[in-house]
């Protein structure tokens, strides 16, 4: 496929409190953003498991967010502190898979940044388009060297 | 055949003018389980939310799922109408197809559209799975525990009692009354402590409402809001006290008098073994110190005060006692200590008497302290012909306590007042400060009045404080005159940091609440929750929650007990529905789903070693479920299959 006309698809988990509310005021403000991503509410970005990801990725997903509150701003107190061990695992088990630990991606957006939330979008859709799409046809490993 | 309905809204031109909303509602009404869609140009409205109620009934529905705004906007407004149709409002999802569709992607419809079928397909997915959900229910216990009796817990108690609320109030000291009963006058009106505070004690012994449980501690802390059940210890006093009436014979005659040290007078001053730590002390009884009665504690030989008791109040053979109180609702306000300056070895405390602590120096002012208000050197008597407060003793202090006093400043201003009432006008008055803090009302009047009274302001710390023959000199760099002074004093004042009270660590980790990283007990929001705890039902008022003044102590003090009647007042409380349920078919009782929860809701049942939910502790945020290796914890409404149906809904390739 060409890069030219790969269209990722990314699935973003949001946290209810913060990140999901941050989507809502970047559409309040009708900040623009592509069409690739599928928003999916859990009530805390700890609630999100390696399962979920890897089923996202296995299911056609090109590129995983995870977004929750900002260090310290969790509404369940230290949530998001247990999403970036988790996050570190998750990208460890994806290497495991051949997958490149660069699709996934963990940002903290709060419900006043309707603009972050946006350039997040943006950015990580530039950010999948030029790795690739992700074949997991059991064939080929990701090479995660960058060059 | 009963299935899904979908609805929807077009939001005027909000939707529509960005989403084919009948293409939608064509892929929708093909989806799987569901068995109607529609589409209306707003769905919120009456007759939006009447097409939904008619449908449900007329179409046979068991779900619905509406496209719309965001549920942050309207998922309340559509689960109401979801259950007066009839249907568990947990059988309603939504899709958000406004602010994150049509709003953020208005430039191209097509994809807008496809990301809109998406959406749907995703919450029609979840609703496939979705179940009828209750809330589980409580009942509440009206009573209240109040634990520490200075002025925030008084406060507290005297509000939930005036409220008809029974409060128990522990205290560890023979009387309640805490710190504030040992300041002279308090700023920045300078009306005398004991005079608004004796008041508020009496009020507290006289309420019928109030069950005062003092020289007594809190041993074990069980069950959570609504029902906590809590074991108070209540220490021995050996003395009866429905007899005792504070005549003072005993102590008189005690053979140890004068010879203990006198914790209220800070040491100034001595007591014996039979005591009563002030005179307006409530409950106005005396307590035996069996550390250091000859009797309890030595030989069992003395009889002093037994012999003078006529109402044969003395009891030696008393016991502590454990009592078992059920309550609803707990509120801390176990306040503060000083930290002991002698911390900081170049201030000297310790090695000389006229080296005091601000609270010694309140006693000493005080007319009923240990020098009948008379302030003369300690060590020898003399007059005192300079004064040199030393404030931030520990305080903003890396290596000591970060944080400020928020009490130091305001209280060396006020006794600069009080000196200057007391002392010859020649008296030199020195006050080294980092800064000066006045930041509450009427502070900043109440430091400009006190710059007037010939003081010296000293910016900057001393490096040392050392003991001459007869006078304590000090060396402090003046940053504002870029000088170093030497200051020669009679006395010298050191404001030490405000510390937890000793204990508190252990009674956060009985009561199950968080301490901040400056070991006060912990708000759930420092801002918006200053009251509250990360445990359901139990409130924190006054210095426990960190240093502050009288003001901000009763004001917490009247919120917390506020806070704890919303809950008291209540004959049941209900838990969120959309929490974590273990099975413990399931559960390999591996204690993960333990260590990860945020409020200590789940507990290792070591009979049948499994873990176990307290509903109404969990808050829902799910991470013991993403967590838990046997798969054993479920988030209800947010269960695994459901995100997996959703992730797999949103990844399908269109056909055509
Ligand atoms: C020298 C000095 C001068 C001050 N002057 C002023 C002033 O002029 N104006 C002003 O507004 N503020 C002043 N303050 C501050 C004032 O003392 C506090 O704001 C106030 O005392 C806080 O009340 P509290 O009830 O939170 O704590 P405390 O007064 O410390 O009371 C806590 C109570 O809890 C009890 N307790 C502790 N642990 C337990 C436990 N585990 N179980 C049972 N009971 C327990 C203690 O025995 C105590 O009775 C001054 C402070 C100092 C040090
Ligand atoms: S609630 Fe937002 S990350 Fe926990």
């Amino acid at each position: 496929m060409s890069d030219e006309d790969f269209e990722p698809k990314i699935i973003a988990f949001l946290c209810n409190w913060c990140s999901y509310a941050g989507a809502d005021l970047a559409g309040v403000s009708r900040e623009q953003y592509p069409a690739n991503i599928l928003n999916i509410k859990v009530m805390c970005s700890s609630r999100v498991s390696p399962e979920h990801v890897l089923r996202s990725f296995k299911k056609g997903a090109d590129g995983v967010l995870i977004a929750g509150c900002h260090p310290g701003d969790c509404h369940y107190i230290n949530g998001n502190y247990k999403t970036i061990r988790k996050a570190d695992l998750m990208k460890k088990i994806m290497e495991d898979f051949g997958i490149k630990p660069t699709r996934l991606r963990l940002e903290w957006i709060s419900s006043a940044e309707g603009g972050k939330f946006a350039r997040v979008m943006e950015e990580m859709t530039e950010e999948v388009k030029e790795i690739g799409p992700l074949n997991l046809d059991g064939t080929s490993l990701e090479d995660d060297t960058d060059e | 055949m009963s299935g899904i309905g979908v609805f929807i809204c077009h939001c005027g031109s909000n939707i529509a003018g960005t989403v084919d909303v009948d293409e939608l509602t064509e892929y929708a009404s093909d989806l799987n389980g569901v068995t109607f869609a529609t589409n209306y140009k707003y769905m919120c409205s009456d007759p939006g939310q009447e097409l939904i109620k008619d449908s449900v009934e007329e179409q046979d529905l068991d779900s619905v799922v509406v496209a719309a705004c965001s549920p942050r906007m309207h998922e309340e407004t559509f689960q109401a109408v979801v259950e007066d149709a009839g249907l568990n409002p947990y059988r309603f999802q939504m899709a958000n197809i406004r602010e994150q569709c049509s709003w953020v992607h208005s430039d191209d419809m097509e994809k807008a559209t496809e990301k809109a079928k998406h959406l749907v397909e995703m919450s029609v997915e979840k609703s496939r799975l979705s179940e009828d959900l209750e809330k589980t229910e409580v009942d509440v216990n009206s009573d209240a525990l109040v634990i520490g009796g200075g002025i925030a817990g008084i406060q507290s108690a005297l509000d939930l009692a005036d409220q008809g609320k029974k409060v128990y109030l522990v205290e560890r000291e023979p009387s309640i009354g805490g710190k504030m009963a040992q300041l002279d006058k308090t700023f920045p009106t300078l009306d005398c402590s004991s005079c608004i505070l004796t008041p508020k004690m009496t009020d507290v012994a006289r309420n019928p409402n109030i069950e005062l449980l003092t020289y007594s501690e809190v041993e074990e802390v069980d069950g959570s809001v609504g029902d906590f059940e809590v074991k108070v210890k209540k220490k021995a006093t050996y003395v009866d006290w429905d007899k005792c009436t504070a005549c003072g014979d005993c102590a008189e005659a005690c053979r140890r008098s004068g010879n203990v040290e006198d914790e209220f007078n800070e040491g100034l001053d001595n007591r014996g073994a039979i005591y009563t730590p002030f005179p307006q002390a409530v409950p106005a009884a005396y307590t035996i110190d069996s550390e250091v009665c000859i009797s309890l504690e030595y030989d069992g030989t003395c009889t002093s005060c037994r012999e003078v008791c006529e109402l044969d109040a003395i009891d030696l053979d008393d016991e502590d006692e454990i009592v078992e109180l059920n309550v609803g609702s707990i509120i801390v306000a176990t306040g503060y200590d000083l930290m002991d300056p002698e911390k900081i070895y170049e201030y000297g405390y310790g090695k000389s008497k006229d080296i005091i602590t601000n609270l010694e120096l309140e006693r000493i002012i005080d007319a009923s302290g240990p020098t009948d208000g008379e302030i003369h050197r300690l060590s020898d008597g003399e007059d005192v012909e300079s004064v040199t407060f030393i404030l931030c003793v520990g305080s903003r202090d890396e290596e000591l306590q970060s944080y400020c006093c928020r009490i130091g400043c305001m209280g060396a201003l006020k006794h600069v007042h009080l000196l200057r009432d007391h002392l010859d006008e020649d008296v030199d008055i020195n006050i080294c400060y980092t800064d000066i803090r006045s930041f509450g009302k009427g502070y900043e009047e109440f430091y400009r009045r006190t710059r007037d009274l010939d003081v010296n302001f000293v910016r900057g710390r001393p490096s040392e404080v050392n003991v001459q023959e007869e006078k304590v000199e000090l060396n402090v760099f003046d940053t504002t005159m870029d000088k170093l002074l030497q200051v020669e004093s009679d006395l010298v004042v050191l404001v030490p940091a405000l510390l937890p009270s000793e204990g508190t660590e252990e009674l956060s980790r009985q009561l199950r609440i968080t301490r901040s990283s400056d070991g006060f007990l912990q708000e759930a929001h420092p801002k918006l929750r200053p009251m509250d705890t990360f445990t359901n039902g139990i409130f924190i008022a006054g210095c426990c929650q960190g240093p502050k003044d009288i003001p901000d102590s009763v004001s917490q003090a009247s919120g917390a007990a506020a806070k704890a009647s919303t809950i008291l007042s209540k004959d049941k409380l209900q838990s969120e529905a959309t929490i974590a349920s273990i099975d413990d078919d399931i559960c390999s009782g591996c204690k993960m789903c333990i260590s990860v929860c945020p409020y200590d809701a789940i507990e290792y049942n070591e009979e049948d070693e499994v873990a176990e939910i307290t509903d109404v502790l969990c808050m829902g945020c799910g991470s013991c479920a993403s967590l838990c290796p046997t798969g054993a914890i479920e988030h209800k409404g947010f269960k695994d299959e459901m995100l997996e149906a959703m992730i797999d809904a949103g990844l399908t390739e269109e056909e055509g």
